[in-house]
C-alpha cells in the first residue's frame, strides 16, 4: 500500500520528459556501491490487514483512563467536541503560517491561545507553544540565563524529577551549573547558593504540596536571577496566577486541557513572560496587525529571534513545536470557560481529598506530602511502590506511581545528575492523582483494593 | 450582526462571541468545599481568568469557520521545500484511536503492544537509515539535532577531546536550525561555502577541518535539492580529522530507502517523522525527531531505550553513559504509531517507490516551470527539490502571493539563502502529473500577469497583504489585557 498516483503511462511519459530512462536512472548521482540497499522490513501489509494487526497490539495493553497515575499527565476528560475541531483537516495538514493570508485561522487561534495562557499565567506575552512541559522548563531556564548573563541554575527538589533531568541535559551542554534546593517538610528551602541566575520552583510541586512560591521569586530577584515557574494549568482556575508571586517565566504541560495521555505524547508546552522579556522568547510569537485595507489580520513576529532568520545567533533553534495539541488547549479552555475549568479544579481537589484520607487510615500507610496539597499526593506504603503499583493491576486500577527515594523521609536529596529513575530502586513512596471523572465508588474500590494489596 | 461565514469578512475572536455565564461543555458536578480551608487563602487567586464564555455550538462554529481560513494539504498543492508536505494517510488517525487512554507511568507489562510499536519502529528506522540504535524521545526535528549534537558532545568528551573540540560546521546552505542547534549546544559555528555545482567545496572543507572540529553537519540531498556526489570523501575527510558526520534528515523523502545515511559514512542522524514519515504538521507541530546513531555512539542515547527482554518489551534506564533526557517520557507516542503505521503498510518496496516518484515529479516539475519561464540555478537532475527563480525583474514574494490568488500555497521563498530570489519547491510523490501541470500553469500564469497586479496580490484571501512592520515595531500578542 502507497499513496502514490502515477499510473505506469504517467511515469513513461514523465521520464521521457526529463530525459531518464528508468527511474533508478534519477539516482545516478548516488555512488553506485551505496545505491538501492536491500532493506529488511516486514513486508507491506494492506490498510485492513495493518488495522487487525495494530487492534491485536492495542489488545495487549491495557486503558488507563480511569487511573490514578499522575507526575505530569493526568486522566482528566478530553471532551468530545476538542478533538473533532482539532481534527478539521485545514488545521491537521497545514504547516508553520509563514504565508499570512493563508493561515488566518491559524494565526487567528494562536493569537487566542496566547491570550488564554497570558490568562493562566498572569504574564503578559505568551509564545505559541513548546514541546511539551519539561523542554519548555529547559528553555525557560536558558532564557533566565541569557537574561542574566550567569551559569548558574538553583532548581527546586519539588520540581518534577524528570523535568530537573531535562534542565540538566540542557544546561550542561551550555556549561551551566544546575543546583537542587531541597524541599524542607515539603517546601523548597530559601537559601539560594552564590551566583545563581535562575531559579526554579513547582507549584503545586511534585509531592502535591500547593507552596506559596512568593519568597522564593523575592530571593531569587534579590540575588538577581529570574525566576521560572512550573505551573499545572487546570490548577490556575483557582490557585494564584505565577505572574502574581513573582515569576519572571511560567512554563508548563498542557496535557491536562483536552489531550489525551497517548502514552506520554504528543501534548504541548505552554511558556509565558514578563514584556521586558519578548525578545529573549523562544519559539513562535502571533501578533495582531492590519492589511493593505485596513482591516485586522495575524501575523507571526519578531521572526528575528528564531533560527531560520538569525541561524547561530537565534534564541532556540525550536521550529516545529505543538501547534495542534495547543490549539486542542484552546478548545478546551474556550468549551470549558472559567467556571468549568474552576469545576474541573475544584472536583479534583475534593477527590484527592477524600481519597488521601481513605488511603491514609490504611494500617502502614502514611501520607508524606504535607498539606495544602492540590489534586496529588504521595503516600509511603509498608510494601515498595512498584509491587503495589502492580498489584493493583489485578483489581483492575492503574494506581501508585512509584516516587524517587530522594523524596522519602530518610531519602537524601541527591542532585540532578545522580536522579535514579521515578521507577524502580524499591522505593516505598507512591503518588496518587485524581481528577474530576473519579467518581466516590472509584475512591471507595482504590481504598479496598488497596487494603487488600497491603494486608 | 457579528458573523463570520464569509471568510472575507473580519473574523471575530472567540473572546468576541463571550457573554458572561454562558456554558459550553460541563464537568460532573463539584461539591460544596471550602477551598480556603483545603487549598490555604491566601495560595488563592481573586479573580478568574478571563477565559472565554461560550455555548458549544457557537464554539464549534468558530473553530470550524477559522479552519476555512487556512490551507492545508488537503485543501490545495503545498509544494514547500523541505518541509515534505505529502498527503497524510487517514488510517494514521484511526490508528491513534487505538492507544489514546496509555499513561506513561503505568506498568510496562500492560503497555506491552505501545512498546512493541516503539521497539519495532526503532529497528525500522534503524534499518532505512543504515544506523545500529535509535532513540524516538526527540518531539521534532531541531529537537533531535539538539539530541544528535549532544550525543557527539558526550562522545568526544568520553575520548578525552570536549574541550579541544569547540567547532561545528556547517555548509551556507544548511537550515538555519543547524547552527542554531550547534550554538545552543555550547559550539562555535562554521561555515563553509558552496562550491560552484552547490556541492560542498572539498577544498573549503579541508581547510576547515581539523582537532578543533567536533562535527559536520549535513543535508543530503543539500537545500538545492542536489546529492552530495562526493559524500563517501567528504565522510572519509571527516573522519580522518576525527570529527563525526550528522545528517540533518529534513531531506530524507528523496532517499528513503534508495540511499542510506549509514552507508555514506553518517555516524548520527535525525528524521522529521512529520516530514518522511507522514505524520500530519498540524499547523507547526507536534512533530516528531528521532535519532540514529553508529554502535560506538549508542552508549550516549538518551534514557530510557526500548528494549526487549525474551518476549517481554521493557524501558531500559539503566545506561550510564547517557546524556540523560531530553523531554520527559518517551517521546511523541502518537506521531511514532502514524510513522509505524506507514512503514509497515509500505515495506521495502512501497518506501523505495515513493522516493523515487518523489524525484520524478521534482524533476517533472522544474522541466514544466523551466518552459514557463522560470530560471533554475543549479539545473541538472534533482532530488526530491530544486530551487527556481522568478524571470529577472519579478520578485519571489509577489510570485509566492500572486499563487495564493490562484488557490496555491507557495513554494518556500528566500531560501536557500545562497540563491537570490529562491523558490524551493517540493511537490512529493503524492501529487498526480495533472496536479503539478495544473500549477506549472498557474506559475506560468503569475509571471505574465502585470506588474500592478502581482504587486498588490492576494486579492481575496481573508486578507491581503498584512503590515508585518507593525507587527514588529508594536506587537498586540494577546486580546485585550
Amino acid at each position: 500500500m502507497d499513496y502514490t498516483p502515477h499510473t505506469p503511462q504517467d511515469v513513461q511519459a514523465m521520464l521521457e520528459r526529463v530525459g531518464a530512462k528508468s527511474l533508478l536512472e534519477l539516482f545516478k548521482d548516488v555512488p553506485q556501491p551505496i545505491l538501492d540497499p536491500q532493506l529488511k522490513l516486514d513486508p507491506p501489509l494492506s490498510e485492513a490487514e495493518f488495522m487487525r494487526h495494530l487492534r491485536e497490539l492495542a489488545a495487549k495493553n491495557q486503558s488507563a483512563a480511569a487511573s490514578f497515575l499522575g507526575g505530569g499527565i493526568r486522566p482528566h476528560y478530553v471532551p468530545a467536541v476538542v478533538p473533532a475541531l482539532a481534527a478539521r483537516a485545514e488545521f491537521l495538514t497545514a504547516y508553520t503560517p509563514y504565508q499570512p493570508e493563508a493561515s488566518q485561522g491559524l494565526l487567528q487561534a494562536i493569537f487566542e491561545y496566547q491570550t488564554m495562557i497570558s490568562e493562566l499565567t498572569g504574564l503578559p506575552v505568551s509564545n505559541a507553544s513548546m514541546y511539551d512541559g519539561s523542554s519548555a522548563l529547559a528553555e525557560g531556564v536558558l532564557l533566565a540565563l541569557r537574561e542574566s548573563g550567569k551559569m548558574r541554575v538553583a532548581i527546586s527538589q519539588g520540581v518534577h524529577p524528570e523535568y530537573r533531568r531535562v534542565v540538566r541535559t540542557y544546561a550542561e551542554a551550555v556549561g551551566a551549573e544546575v543546583l537542587t534546593l531541597p524541599l524542607v517538610e515539603g517546601r523548597t528551602a530559601l537559601e539560594l547558593p552564590e551566583g545563581v541566575g535562575a531559579v526554579v520552583g513547582q507549584n503545586p510541586n511534585f509531592l502535591g504540596t500547593v507552596e506559596n512560591l512568593a519568597p522564593l521569586a523575592e530571593a531569587a530577584h534579590a540575588a538577581g536571577a529570574l525566576f521560572v515557574a512550573v505551573v499545572d494549568p487546570i490548577s490556575l482556575a483557582v490557585l494564584k496566577a505565577p505572574g502574581s508571586y513573582g515569576a519572571d517565566v511560567a512554563v508548563g504541560e498542557g496535557q491536562p486541557l483536552g489531550n489525551a495521555m497517548a502514552y506520554g505524547g504528543p501534548h504541548f508546552g505552554f511558556m509565558a513572560v514578563r514584556s521586558e522579556l519578548v525578545r529573549q522568547l523562544p519559539g513562535r510569537l502571533v501578533s495582531e496587525t492590519t492589511d493593505v485595507e485596513g482591516k485586522r489580520g495575524y501575523i507571526l513576529t519578531l521572526q528575528a529571534r528564531e533560527q531560520y532568520i538569525r541561524r547561530a545567533k537565534a534564541k532556540s533553534n525550536i521550529t516545529t513545536n505543538a501547534q495542534l495539541t495547543a490549539l486542542m488547549g484552546a478548545v478546551y479552555l474556550a468549551a470549558l470557560g472559567p467556571q468549568g475549568l474552576r469545576e474541573v479544579a475544584v472536583r479534583s481537589v475534593a477527590n484527592a481529598h477524600v481519597l488521601a484520607e481513605r488511603l491514609s487510615a490504611i494500617p502502614g500507610v502514611r501520607l508524606l506530602t504535607p498539606a495544602p496539597f492540590f489534586n496529588e499526593f504521595v503516600l509511603e506504603l509498608p510494601k515498595p511502590a512498584e509491587e503495589v503499583r502492580r498489584a493493583l493491576l489485578a483489581y483492575g486500577i492503574h494506581a501508585a506511581t512509584p516516587v524517587p527515594a530522594e523524596y522519602g523521609p530518610k531519602g537524601n536529596l541527591t542532585q540532578a545528575h545522580e536522579l535514579a529513575r521515578p521507577e524502580g530502586n524499591l522505593t516505598h513512596l507512591a503518588l496518587f492523582a485524581c481528577t474530576e471523572q473519579h467518581t466516590e465508588a472509584d475512591l471507595e474500590g482504590l481504598e479496598a483494593a488497596l487494603r487488600e494489596v497491603l494486608r | 450582526m457579528i458573523t463570520d461565514t464569509d471568510v472575507t469578512v473580519d473574523s471575530p475572536l472567540i473572546f468576541e462571541h463571550s457573554r458572561p455565564g454562558r456554558r459550553g461543555v460541563l464537568p460532573p458536578r463539584a461539591p460544596e468545599v471550602d477551598l480556603a480551608a483545603l487549598l490555604g487563602a491566601e495560595n488563592l487567586r481573586s479573580e478568574p481568568p478571563k477565559l472565554p464564555e461560550v455555548d458549544e455550538l457557537t464554539l464549534v462554529r468558530h473553530y470550524t469557520n477559522l479552519s476555512r481560513r487556512q490551507i492545508g494539504i488537503d485543501v490545495a498543492f503545498y509544494p514547500l521545500g523541505s518541509c515534505t508536505m505529502k498527503y497524510n494517510p487517514k488510517v494514521h488517525e484511526a490508528a491513534v484511536q487505538l492507544f489514546a487512554d496509555l499513561h506513561p507511568y503505568q506498568d510496562p507489562s500492560t503497555a506491552q503492544g505501545a512498546l512493541q510499536v516503539m521497539y519495532e519502529l526503532q529497528r525500522d528506522l534503524g534499518e532505512i537509515t543504515g544506523m545500529d540504535a535509535v532513540t524516538l524521545q526527540p518531539a521534532a526535528g531541531a529537537h533531535g539535532e539538539l539530541t544528535g549534537i549532544m550525543i557527539i558532545r558526550a562522545y568526544h568528551a568520553s575520548r578525552g577531546e570536549g574541550e579541544q573540540r569547540r567547532v561545528v560546521l556547517v555548509p551556507d546552505s544548511a537550515h538555519g536550525s543547524n547552527p542554531a542547534t550547534a550554538s545552543m549546544a555550547g559550539y562555535q559555528v562554521k561555515e563553509i561555502p558552496s562550491g560552484p555545482d552547490g556541492e560542498v567545496n572539498l577544498e573549503a572543507l579541508r581547510a576547515e577541518l581539523g582537532p578543533h572540529v567536533a562535527a559536520i553537519m549535513l543535508t543530503n540531498p543539500n537545500t538545492l535539492g542536489l546529492f552530495e556526489e562526493r559524500i563517501l570523501e567528504i565522510a572519509r575527510l571527516t573522519h580522518q580529522a576525527g570529527a563525526l558526520l550528522y545528517y540533518d534528515g529534513a531531506n530524507l523523502n528523496a532517499i528513503m530507502g534508495m540511499a542510506r545515511p549509514g552507508d555514506m559514512g553518517f555516524d548520527v542522524v535525525h528524521l522529521n517523522l512529520h516530514k518522511t514519515f507522514t505524520v500530519p504538521h498540524g499547523g507547526g507541530g507536534p512533530g516528531s525527531g528521532p535519532v540514529g546513531v553508529k554502535a560506538r555512539l549508542a552508549p550516549f542515547l538518551p534514557v530510557p531505550v526500548v528494549v526487549k527482554q525474551g518476549e517481554t518489551y521493557a524501558l531500559d534506564y539503566d545506561r550510564p553513559q547517557s546524556i540523560g533526557q531530553v523531554r520527559s517520557f518517551f517521546g511523541n507516542f502518537g506521531a511514532l504509531l502514524r510513522a509505524y503505521a506507514y512503514i509497515k503498510m509500505l515495506g521495502a518496496e512501497g518506501i523505495k517507490k515513493s522516493a523515487a516518484l518523489a524525484v520524478l515529479n521534482a524533476n517533472y516539475l522544474k522541466e514544466l516551470l523551466k518552459a514557463e519561464g522560470f530560471r533554475v540555478p543549479y539545473d541538472r537532475i534533482c532530488m526530491h527539490e530544486f530551487v527556481a527563480q522568478p524571470p529577472e525583474g519579478i520578485k519571489t514574494l509577489d510570485v509566492a502571493k500572486g499563487l495564493l490568488e490562484m488557490g496555491y500555497h507557495p513554494p518556500t521563498v528566500y531560501f536557500p539563502l545562497i540563491v537570490k530570489e529562491a523558490l524551493m519547491v517540493e511537490p512529493t510523490e503524492t501529487e498526480s502529473k495533472e496536479t503539478l501541470e495544473q500549477f506549472a500553469r498557474a506559475m506560468g500564469e503569475v509571471i505574465r500577469k502585470d506588474k500592478e497586479w502581482l504587486e498588490h496580490a492576494p486579492y481575496s484571501t481573508p486578507v491581503r497583504r498584512l503590515d508585518e512592520v507593525q507587527a514588529n515595531r508594536k506587537p498586540k500578542l494577546r486580546w485585550g489585557g
